[in-house]
C-alpha cells in the first residue's frame, strides 16, 4: 500500500535504480529519530542495515524489506519468551491485570476498553478503582462500568490507600468467581519513589491475597511521549514486575517508535494498541501493522 | 550517553589541544554531540538541524577570549543560543484594563489542561484576582466533575451546563456569567483533542472565536518526543496560540519538547506544572530550561566564567 511506496519513492529518488548509498541510509535514520525510536534503537538498527548493505548491495524495496524484518524481529522477540503470546485470559480461573503509567497515558480509558472486549468475549470482568487520588478518577472509571456492565469495587472515602482497594477488589473477585479483575491506579510519575513503594505495595498485595491468579502488569505507555518512555519501562517494571506494554493514541501522528526502544532494550512485548476514545479502539498488538506504520512518513 | 554532555564536549576539544580558535573544522566533533544530547531529550529533529546550524554561525563567528579554551567558549554559545531560543525571560499572563481577561485552555487528551485550568485559578486567586472556570469538556468522562472537585479545592467557582450542552455555547455562556459576577478572569477548559481531529479543532476554533480569549495557552506534556513540533505548528496554525504551558517538569524528563515549541511557535512558554496538587506551578524560566536541556547544571559556573 501507501506505506512501501512512500519510504520506496522517497528512497529511489535519492539512489534511482541503484543500491541503497549512505545518503538513503541517512535518510532511514531520520526517519526512524522523527518516529522517537531514540538514539540507541536507532542505531543499532542502522548498524545491522549497515552490514548487510556491506555485504550485498541491495536496492531501495529490498533494503526496506530488510529493513522491517529488523523492526518486526525487534518487536517479536520479547514474545518468544512467554507463556501467553496470544494474551487472552485465562478460562475459569482469576486473571488480574494491573494497569500502571504516568500521568494522563491512558490507563482508566484502556480500562474501559477491556472490560468491553471482555464481555464481548464471554469473560465475568470486575473493575477495581485503586485511584483514589486524582479529582474525580473513581466517577471516571464508574461510568465506565456503567458502560460496559461491569461492576466496580470502590472505596467512597476520599485519599483512602489504593492497597486497600485492591485488596478488596481481590476478595469481591474471589467470591463472585470473576474470570478477570482490571485494576485501575493512579498515575505516577517513575521518579517519585513513594508512588512508586505504594505501586510494589499493591503488587505484592496481589500476588499474595491471590498466589493462584494469573497476573498480568502492564505499561500505558502514550505514543506521543518521547525517551522518558523508556525510563518509564525499566522503573515499572522494577516495581510491578511488569509483562507487558499498552501503546495508546495511536490514532494520532505519533509513532510511538520509544515502544520499539522498549522491545529492544528492556524485552518488553507491546500487548494492545490504543486508537481512540472510543470504547471499541483498542486493537490486540501486531508487529506488521506496527512496523507499517511506522515507515509511513 | 546525553549526563556526559559537557565531559563529552571537553573530551571533543582535548582531541584538538594546542588549538586556540574554533574553525569550521575543529568544530564539527562538538556539534555532533550537541545534536545527539538534543535529540536525546526529544527535541524535534527538525528544531535540532536549525539549532545547531545557529550555533555553528555563532561559533564560528565568536571572537576568542583570552584564558578561556575554546571547549569552554562552545559550551557557553551552546547555552545562550538555546536560552536565546528559549525567550531569555519569563513572560507573564495576559491581563486587560477592562474584566474579565479570557484565558483559554487547548491540547492533546491527557497533558494536564484541567489540572492546568485550577492551577492558573489558584495562582490568580493568591494575586488577589477573582475567577470563574468554565467546563466545556462534554467528552471525556466525568471531566466537568474533576473541574468542579478541583473547584471546591481551591474554591474557585465553576460554570457548567452538563454534558448535552454545546461546547461553544457554554463557553460564551460561561464568559458572560464572568462579566456577570465581575470576576477578574475566566478561565476556559476544554476537551483534548488530537491536531488532526478537523471538527474538534473547528470547535476549538469556534470556541475562540466566540470568547475572544486574551491568552490561548496550549499545554503540553514536558515528556512529549518529536510530535511536539507536529502538534505546536497546527495548534498555532489552525487556532493561534499566544502561549504555552509545560506540564509533568517534576519527573525527569529533560523536556526537549519545550525548545520544539518554542522554536516552532515563536510564542513564549509562561508556566511549567510540576506535580499533580494544585498549588504546583511555576513561571517559566528560559534559561534553567536551557540547563536542563543540556543537563548543564553542573557546569553553569563554568559558563559563568567565560
Ligand atoms: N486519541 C486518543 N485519546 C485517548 C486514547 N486513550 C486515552 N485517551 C484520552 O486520553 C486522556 C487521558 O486518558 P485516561 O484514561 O484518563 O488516562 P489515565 O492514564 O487514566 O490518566 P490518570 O489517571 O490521570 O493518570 C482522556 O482524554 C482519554 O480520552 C487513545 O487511544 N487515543
Ligand atoms: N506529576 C504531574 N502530574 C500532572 C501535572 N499536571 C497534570 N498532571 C496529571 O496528569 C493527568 C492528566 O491531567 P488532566 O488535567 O486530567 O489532563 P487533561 O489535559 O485535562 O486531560 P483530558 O481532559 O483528558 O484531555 C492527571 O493525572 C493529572 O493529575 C504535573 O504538572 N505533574
Ligand atoms: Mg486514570
Ligand atoms: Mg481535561
Amino acid at each position: 500500500g501507501k506505506t512501501r511506496r512512500g519510504l520506496v519513492n522517497q528512497l529511489k529518488a535519492i539512489v534511482g535504480q541503484g543500491p541503497l548509498n549512505q545518503d538513503a541510509v541517512m535518510e532511514i535514520e531520520a526517519l526512524l529519530l522523527q518516529a522517537d525510536v531514540g538514539l540507541e534503537a536507532t542505531d543499532y538498527i542502522i548498524n545491522k542495515l549497515q552490514n548487510k548493505l556491506r555485504e550485498e548491495s541491495l536496492p531501495s524495496e529490498q533494503a526496506i524489506e530488510y529493513l522491517k524484518e529488523i523492526l518486526r524481529e525487534i518487536l517479536d522477540r520479547p514474545l518468544q519468551q512467554v507463556k501467553n503470546p496470544g494474551f487472552a485470559p485465562e478460562k475459569d480461573t482469576l486473571n488480574i491485570w494491573l494497569m500502571t503509567g504516568v500521568n494522563g497515558a491512558g490507563k482508566t480509558t484502556t480500562i474501559g476498553k477491556l472490560a468491553h472486549l471482555s464481555q464481548k468475549s464471554g469473560y465475568s470482568c470486575m473493575i477495581a478503582a485503586a485511584d483514589t487520588f486524582r479529582a474525580a478518577a473513581v466517577e471516571q472509571v464508574k461510568v465506565w462500568g456503567e458502560r460496559t456492565n461491569t461492576p466496580v469495587i470502590a472505596n467512597p472515602g476520599k485519599n483512602t490507600d489504593p492497597a486497600a482497594v485492591v485488596f478488596d477488589g481481590i476478595a469481591a473477585a474471589q467470591s463472585r468467581q470473576t474470570e478477570l479483575l482490571l485494576v485501575d491506579t493512579a498515575g505516577r510519575l517513575q521518579n517519585k519513589k513513594n508512588l512508586m513503594e505504594e505501586l510494589s505495595k499493591i503488587r505484592r498485595i496481589i500476588d499474595k491475597k491471590a498466589p493462584d491468579a494469573q497476573v498480568e502488569a502492564l505499561l500505558v505507555l502514550d505514543a506521543t511521549l518521547g525517551q522518558n518512555g523508556l525510563r518509564q519501562a525499566e522503573v515499572f517494571s522494577e516495581s510491578a514486575k511488569l509483562s507487558g506494554v499498552v501503546l495508546t493514541k495511536l490514532d494520532g501522528t505519533a509513532k510511538g517508535g520509544v515502544a520499539l526502544a522498549i522491545a529492544q532494550q528492556l524485552n518488553l512485548p507491546i500487548r494492545f494498541i490504543g486508537a481512540g476514545e472510543g470504547i471499541e479502539d483498542l486493537r490486540p498488538f501486531s508487529s506488521y501493522e506496527f512496523v507499517e506504520a511506522l515507515l509511513n512518513g | 550517553m546525553f549526563d556526559a554532555l559537557a565531559e563529552r564536549l571537553e573530551d571533543a576539544w582535548k582531541k584538538l589541544r594546542g588549538q586556540d580558535k574554533i574553525t569550521e573544522n575543529n568544530i564539527q566533533d562538538a556539534l555532533t554531540e550537541v545534536r545527539r544530547a538534543l535529540l536525546a531529550a526529544d527535541v524535534n529533529l527538525q528544531v535540532v538541524k536549525n539549532f545547531i546550524a545557529d550555533v555553528e554561525k555563532a561559533a564560528l563567528g565568536a571572537e576568542v577570549i583570552s584564558g578561556v579554551n575554546p571547549g569552554q567558549q562552545f559550551i557557553k554559545i551552546v547555552y545562550d543560543e538555546l536560552v536565546k531560543v528559549m525567550g531569555e525571560s519569563n513572560v507573564p499572563l495576559a491581563t486587560t484594563a477592562t474584566a474579565p481577561t479570557v484565558i483559554l485552555m487547548a491540547g492533546l487528551q491527557g497533558t494536564g489542561k484541567t489540572t492546568a485550568t485550577a492551577k492558573l485559578a489558584l495562582y490568580l486567586r493568591k494575586q488577589k484576582r477573582s475567577c470563574l472556570m468554565v467546563a466545556t469538556d462534554i467528552y471525556r468522562p466525568a471531566a466537568i466533575d474533576q473541574l468542579i472537585t478541583l473547584g471546591q479545592q481551591i474554591e474557585v467557582p465553576v460554570f457548567e451546563l452538563g454534558s448535552e450542552a454545546n461546547p461553544v455555547d457554554i463557553a460564551r455562556q460561561g464568559v458572560e456569567k464572568a462579566k456577570e459576577l465581575g470576576v477578574d478572569t475566566v478561565l476556559i477548559d476544554t476537551a483534548g483533542r488530537l491536531q488532526i481531529d478537523e471538527s474538534m479543532m473547528v470547535e476549538l476554533a469556534r470556541i475562540k472565536e466566540a470568547v475572544k480569549p486574551d491568552d490561548t495557552l496550549l499545554v503540553v506534556d514536558a515528556m512529549t518526543g518529536q510530535e511536539a513540533a507536529n502538534l505546536t505548528r497546527t495548534f498555532h496554525e489552525q487556532i493561534g496560540i499566544t502561549g504555552a504551558i509545560l506540564t509533568k517538569m517534576d519527573g525527569d524528563t529533560r523536556g526537549g519538547a519545550a525548545l520544539s515549541v518554542r522554536q516552532i511557535s515563536g510564542q513564549p512558554i509562561k508556566f511549567i506544572g510540576v506535580g499533580e496538587k494544585v498549588e504546583a506551578l511555576q513561571p517559566f524560566y528560559p534559561d534553567r530550561m536551557a540547563s536542563r536541556i543540556l543537563n548543564m547544571g553542573d557546569i553553569l559556573s563554568l559558563v559563568e566564567k567565560a
